[in-house]
């Protein structure tokens, strides 16, 4: 077994540019509003803070440019309601 | 089998029925969803086919999840999963039969057929979310509820002892026995990788958050900080070598716990059985 990707062990850069340079034009991610529930999951573990809630408790890519596509929320999304636009 | 090693965010929306509502029944942050995510990764980067896929599971909120996969599916009655899945695997051994199941599903009511499931090792996989609780019904105590703990049916707290999963699994046979947590989600699936792999029985105990009951009667708080005490509770079985009982308690040991390739598997022994009779011969 190879050691486990500790996903908290994650850097948790500053939040600004990256070699990814996404933007609010150019969002990281895609989000489906209908599936997700609100859990507060992805915006909590998130170790660049790129999301804020919205009045419902949903995530907004608010800071974009923090993501370094680390993988933490969507694989801790319980409802499937986050997809990489960048594989 | 080709291994794809990259991750990728989009692969779970190809495996999901077509014709179920979505977002699922869970409650928002259930850790049964986090878990589904990884198993549908683990089954696509090790590119099975849909129909050579068979999930079964008995009753419970966890043992919903084969009602929203797109393989093979059996959605039993309650505490009897392994005895479906052992029959389905009799008929098509060479199908890869995985089994999804609760607590209590498992161990409680499902508890004989899961020891027996073990003992005979069949090529099974088993993953079974721990999440301390009944939560379909309600929040009572299961065979996992710590002594102490509250729940419905321990209002005083538990005075009973808990079982260990993993323990259990590998006394009563079971060739490949592993933990992971949802927090440790790319473990986890890498974990589930390997067991789907395995030829035996093959048992992946997940702990993971009932936040709406145990959480609650426990106060533990929500999704996020229940998920983040798994990470702070969790210890590497490397590690835990090193601590003393005193030290692990309350910690949950994670990896592969213990694995025997050498272990006779039930299917192929029958097989054997089979040939010498078929050839005419005596069994011994
Ligand atoms: C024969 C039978 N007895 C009892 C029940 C009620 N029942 C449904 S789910 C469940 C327990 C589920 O707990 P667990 O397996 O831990 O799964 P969870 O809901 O926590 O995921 C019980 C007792 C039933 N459906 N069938
Ligand atoms: S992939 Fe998700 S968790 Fe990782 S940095 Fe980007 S937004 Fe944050
Ligand atoms: S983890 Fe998923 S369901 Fe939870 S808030 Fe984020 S997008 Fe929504
Ligand atoms: S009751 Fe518990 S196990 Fe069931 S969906 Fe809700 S959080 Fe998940």
């Amino acid at each position: 077994m190879t050691a486990p990707t500790d996903a908290g062990e994650a850097e948790a850069k500053p939040a600004g540019k990256n070699k990814h340079n996404f933007s609010k034009d150019n969002l990281p991610l895609e989000i489906n509003m209908g599936w997700c529930k609100a859990c507060n999951l992805c915006i909590a573990l998130c170790p660049t803070q790129v999301f804020e809630p919205d009045r419902d408790g949903k995530p907004i890519q608010a800071r974009p440019e923090a993501c370094t596509l680390c993988t933490i929320c969507w694989v801790h999304c319980p409802d499937f309601a986050i997809v990489s636009k960048h594989k | 089998m080709p291994v794809v090693e990259k991750q990728r965010s989009d692969v779970i929306l190809q495996y999901l029925r077509p014709k179920k509502k979505f977002p699922s029944v869970w409650c928002p942050g259930c850790g049964n969803g986090i878990v589904m995510g990884a198993l549908i990764r683990a089954i696509d980067k090790l590119g099975y086919k849909r129909d050579e896929v068979c999930c079964v599971s008995g009753i419970g909120c966890t043992s919903r999840m084969p009602v929203y996969l797109d393989f093979n599916s059996l959605h039993t009655a309650h505490g009897r999963a392994l005895a479906f899945a052992t029959g389905v695997k009799f008929a098509q051994p060479n199908m890869k039969v995985i089994v999804i199941t609760g607590d209590g599903d498992a161990l409680a009511i499902g508890g004989n057929h899961f020891i027996h499931a073990c003992r005979r090792n069949i090529d099974i996989t088993t993953i079974l979310i721990n999440n301390f609780i009944y939560g379909m019904t309600g929040g009572q105590g299961s065979p996992t509820t710590p002594a102490g703990a509250f729940s419905t049916t321990t209002p005083y707290g538990n005075v009973e002892k808990q079982f260990d999963p993993c323990g259990l699994a590998q006394a009563a046979g079971a060739s490949f026995v592993g933990r992971s947590t949802v927090f440790h989600t790319p473990q986890m699936e890498k974990m589930i990788m390997a067991a789907l792999e395995h030829k035996g029985f093959s048992l992946v105990e997940v702990i993971a958050n009932c936040h709406t009951y145990y959480g609650r009667l426990n106060k533990q708080g929500d999704p996020v900080a229940m998920v983040n005490s798994f990470k702070e509770n969790a210890v590497m079985l490397g590690k835990a070598q090193t601590m003393t009982p005193d030290q692990l308690k309350g910690k949950y040991v994670i990896g592969t716990l213990h694995e025997n390739k050498e272990a006779t598997e039930f299917c192929d022994e029958y097989q054997k059985v089979v040939d010498v009779r078929m050839a005419g011969g005596k069994a011994r």
